[in-house]
């Protein structure tokens, strides 16, 4: 075991003055002491009670919303296996076990002498070159059974990660198709010299013109938000860059943000000097964590060059600077006020709109919450020129798109398309055969069969955050939208009744599907739910919680159907089963001591 | 009407109150037996039930045998009728649930004061208990629910009168109790 | 002259700044609640107020009234939606009515009676609560909580005590107590708290008192939540009074 240490204020002092004593710092806080003692300790928590003036219930309450805070030790090595379709279609399962029995220990336990504990987490962002794991927080990806094998072999001979082979922690972009983004060769400065002399209204005019729209699925005029937030009357605002990319299958903002931070942040900044904000935050996630210190240096390079700070390029009055933001492990905080409540360190529960944040958002104050991929689209339609940028494209959705491909084709990784690429074009390009359905957008989008292959990503038809998982006709569609399931269930905030335990009722429909017990009255009830979670949720994650199962019960009913045990009603446990733990206890295995299956 | 339609009724994991409170219908019991006969139920002692329209079920399931009754009720009667809180959530032998059975049965037989060379009961002639109990509902289909920790007599007779009549059962206010 | 919008085809005024809830209740007309309050900001979490309004869905205690609105509540649909939402919140706890205290005062219980619940209808989880009877005045008995956080919001808001709070996340929610023993104990609550006096279930307990008032002669075997929910609401007004819906120590 971990011994206690002395005072906690040894190493929570200079976290805390890092932060200002600020409580919105507090979900940093607590990441920050979490990285310094392996876990959040009960001791700790008082002591920062203490130091922000904020009640202990409520820091507990925050620390126990997200998944990578832990109010317990939890081993020296916390393994995380990302859990999304496509790391058990490459065979994580297997490896996890592997790993589980190589460690002797259980999932999700800490092995008795606290070396190590392993779990499974949220898709990790690595779909195409998974199956990955997250090791106290830092990617690994490419995992095999050598990997495993040689990873419980560091771990059993407690190697510090810094001296593990740093191929483990390669990610690599696999950029397979490049388009007007991934080509662009623009220099940092380049778009926010040219944008200086018009100024902030001529800025979003031109976005507006350039028929810009959000890239994060919901596809929100960019131009009308950022004309609301500029009109927005308060004493600070604010832009925030959404990089807590959770959407299963989804990684372009990872590519982005190792690749093309500078673009990103010239649009963060474009943004500042049309909204008028003087402090940006980029929302990072935290299996993104290796990103931190790239980026950080990326924003100090910029502000040496004058990118970022007081006068930026000289101009009087413009000054803007950006911090960065890591998340803990929550998907709903991708939801853009749910993120706000996350920035100013609370628990990450979607707000009741109106208000919307474009008026009060991040302490209340007018705030323009855009995704990665749209700062540097802004960028470069300001640099294009409007009409330019509209040319691409189709009418309703201009300027390209970034995919990620992952799942069933040979060339996995990011695509770049003009909007208006067919599904189609996509799986070809990827190398695809033989492919049974095609997962649009993530777990909350869209399912698509091969009647719908002819059918383009754009507004028009299929919007789409980016992810485009591919499952070729060795899959049981049944098994995906299960492995969805569960995902709504464990990432679902909890605020509102429909999805805290709907999300919960459906992933024990699904898993009595699975284990043979599915009736009719099941799939029935699958329709029940979701119609309670579309009508009453709270906010998407509710609302779409249900999209995976509709959408295959739609093309694939019979992946259903050949799983039902029968038509009448079942209970969702073995009976006979519930009767082991009374048999055991009185010794007997007689014929009455057992409940046979009904005969029908 | 051409003939009376055949009621079966029992208890399961209950205590027999809700067929108490089917006798506080009173006087009325008598107009009920001019629309209905009764199967298998602790009125008529017959040990089976036979072929029903309507099965009415006290108690949760917490053992083997409840379940084989249980069955027993969905494959001969057309209507199913959970009646009573333990029926419907499981009622108050559920509040075990949030424990492990065998630490039930160990605390019960073996370490309880008093229980000098205890031993749990293994006759085969007793019922095995289940894991968890659980509501009727959880184990087969079950049609309609009358709640209530007994429902009263005028919840039965309400809810049975509308059933007869083919009416969706209502209660309303002062007859639909949890309590 | 105030505006007014349409709620069953009625009209309903009401003034600027008051939700589509706050207004109906103010001219009589009830909308079903269960984290509403009438002294608190809304807060939307419980969706049994849910309403159809030009043909979309939404909470009707967050939602601002407006001129000319066209507001559904009082149909099959909606009354259909807020019956599987009591028995998700009835199969998610363990309520066992017949032992609990607060029977025949609980707003949980009055809705399902309401709308006519006759069963949770889904898998009970009957997760495992332990209870807190630490506290020599008080007995916390978390099996019936229905995370409204209106105790987190009473202690927060009007005692400036902070009590109570949220942890965990989706099913996994669960209210906690501000104190390093996770006991009442150790927390600075007092009876007269007003802390005390909103949980709309069973979960804060005076004890010793909770029979005082037989069963069968309480709030909501009197007459329905519907009608004593619009007693409450005009109270309002009267700043002076303490709220009619909390059980306030007479």
């Amino acid at each position: 075991m971990v011994s206690v240490p002395g005072p906690h204020a040894t190493y929570l002092n200079p976290i805390l003055e890092r932060h200002g004593h600020a409580a919105a710092s507090l979900l940093q806080i607590l990441r920050e002491a979490q990285e310094h003692f392996g876990y959040v300790h009960p001791d700790a928590l008082d002591y920062l009670s203490a130091q922000l003036r904020l009640p202990r219930a409520r820091i507990e309450g925050v620390a126990g919303f997200y998944s990578f805070i832990c109010l317990q030790p939890h081993g020296e090595y916390r393994v995380l296996f990302s859990d999304n379709i496509t790391d058990r279609m490459l065979g994580s399962q297997t490896l996890m076990e592997q790993m589980c029995q190589q460690l002797w220990v259980e999932p999700g336990k800490a092995s008795e002498d606290g070396l190590v504990s392993i779990g499974a987490t949220s898709c990790t962002g690595m779909c195409d070159q998974g199956p990955a794991m997250l090791v106290n927080g830092r990617a690994v990806t490419h995992l095999s059974h050598q990997r495993v094998q040689e990873i419980a072999h560091l771990i059993r001979n407690r190697t510090p990660l810094d001296d593990w082979p740093g191929d483990f922690f390669r990610v690599e972009d696999n950029i397979r198709r490049k388009g007007l983004l991934l080509d662009s060769t623009l220099a940092p400065g380049d778009v926010l010299r040219a944008a200086l002399a018009p100024g902030a209204a001529d800025i979003v005019a031109a976005i507006t013109a350039s028929g810009l729209r959000g890239r994060g699925g919901a596809g929100f005029p960019t131009g009308l938000k950022w004309e609301a937030c500029r009109l927005a009357q308060g004493a600070e605002h604010y832009v925030v860059c959404n990089a807590d990319e959770g959407e299963p299958g989804t990684f372009k903002d990872r590519v982005l943000l190792t690749s093309h931070a500078d673009l990103v942040f010239e649009g963060m900044t474009l943004c500042a000097l049309a909204i008028g904000a003087r402090k940006g935050f980029l929302y990072l996630r935290g299996e993104y964590r290796y990103l931190l210190e790239p980026l950080q240096a990326v924003l100090q390079r910029r502000r040496e060059n004058n990118l970022l700070g007081a006068c930026i390029l000289g101009q009087p009055g413009f000054d803007f600077d950006i911090a960065i933001h890591l998340g803990a492990g929550a998907y709903i905080c991708g939801e853009e006020s749910a993120l706000i409540e996350s920035l100013e360190g609370k628990r990450g529960v979607p707000r009741s709109r109106p208000p919307f944040p474009v008026t009060h958002g991040y302490l209340q104050q007018p705030t323009a919450v855009d995704n990665v991929e749209i700062f540097c689209q802004a960028a470069l339609a300001i640099h294009m020129g409007a009409d330019n940028y509209r040319a691409i494209g189709t009418p309703k959705s201009s300027g390209s798109k970034l995919i990620s491909v992952s799942g069933d084709c040979p060339r996995p990784g990011i695509y770049e398309y003009p909007f208006g690429v067919s599904v189609r074009e996509v799986l070809k390009d990827c190398g695809a055969a033989n492919t049974r359905a095609v997962q649009i957008s993530g777990p909350s989008g869209v399912c698509v069969a091969e009647s719908e292959f002819g059918r383009k990503l754009c507004f028009e038809d299929l919007p789409t955050a980016g992810a485009f998982m591919v499952f070729d006709d060795s899959r049981d569609l049944f098994e995906v939208a299960r492995n969805f399931v569960h995902f709504f269930a464990h990432e679902s905030c909890g605020f509102c009744t429909p999805c805290r335990v709907g999300t919960s009722m459906l992933k024990q429909t699904m898993d009595k599907i699975a284990a043979g017990h599915g009736t009719r009255y099941d799939l029935a009830e699958i329709e029940h739910l979701d119609q309670v979670l579309q009508t009453s949720s709270h906010c998407g994650l509710g609302r779409t919680a249900c999209n995976p199962v509709l959408h295959t019960l739609r093309h694939f009913r019979p992946a259903y159907e050949n799983r039902l045990k029968s038509l009448d009603f079942e209970p969702a446990f073995d009976l006979d089963g519930a009767l082991a733990r009374a048999r055991q206890m009185t010794g007997r295995d007689d014929a009455g001591a057992h409940l046979k299956p009904e005969e029908t | 009407m051409s003939r009376k339609l055949r009621i079966a009724t029992t208890s399961l994991a209950g205590c027999f109150g809700c067929h108490m409170s089917l006798l506080d219908i009173d006087e009325r019991l008598l107009a009920l037996l001019e629309l209905v006969e009764f199967d298998r139920s602790p009125i008529t002692d017959i040990k089976h039930c036979g072929p029903c329209d309507i099965g009415l079920i006290e108690g949760g399931i917490c053992n083997a045998e409840n379940v084989h009754v249980l069955r027993e009720f969905r494959t001969h009667c057309k209507i199913l009728i959970a009646i009573g809180s333990c029926a419907i959530t499981g009622g108050l032998p559920a509040q075990r649930n949030h424990l492990d059975l065998a630490s039930c049965l160990t605390e019960v037989y073996l370490t309880e004061p008093g229980l000098a060379h205890g031993h749990i009961p293994n006759d085969p002639e007793l019922p095995l208990p289940l894991d968890k109990v659980h509501p009727l509902h959880e184990v087969v289909k079950i049609d309609y629910f009358i709640p209530g920790c007994p429902p009263s007599g005028d919840a039965i007779w309400k809810f049975l009168t509308d059933l007869i009549a083919g009416k969706t059962p209502e209660l309303g206010h002062g007859l639909i109790k949890y309590d | 002259m105030s505006d007014t919008f349409q709620l069953d085809g009625k009209n309903v005024p009401f003034e600027s700044g008051q939700t589509v809830m706050q207004a109906a209740l103010a001219a009589g007309h009830y909308i079903p609640h269960l984290c509403y309050h009438p002294e608190f900001k809304p807060h939307g979490s419980c969706k049994l107020c849910t309403v159809k309004v030009g043909g979309r869905t939404a909470a009707s205690c967050t939602m601002p009234a407006e001129a000319g609105l066209n507001v559904e509540s009082n149909i099959e649909e909606m009354n259909g939606l807020r019956r599987t939402l009591v028995q998700m919140l009835f199969a998610e706890g363990n309520h066992f009515c017949p032992s609990c205290e607060k029977s025949g005062n609980c707003m949980l219980q009055a809705l399902g009676y309401d709308l006519e619940v006759h069963t949770a209808g889904f898998r009970h989880l009957y997760p495992d609560r332990p209870l807190d009877a630490s506290h020599p005045d008080i007995l916390l008995d978390f099996n019936r909580c229905i995370l409204c956080e209106l105790c987190v919001r009473a202690s927060s808001e009007v005692d400036g005590k902070n009590v109570f709070a949220l942890s965990g996340r989706g099913i996994a929610k669960h209210l906690i107590v501000n104190a390093k023993s996770e006991l009442l104990k150790d927390t600075d609550i007092a009876l007269a708290d007003k802390a005390m006096q909103v949980c709309p279930v069973g979960v804060i307990l005076k004890k010793r008192v909770g029979f005082s008032v037989p069963i069968g002669e309480r709030r909501y075997d009197q007459r329905p939540i519907s009608a004593q929910a619009l007693d409450d609401a005009p109270r309002l007004s009267d700043a002076s009074s303490s709220c009619a819906a909390c059980e306030g120590t007479p």
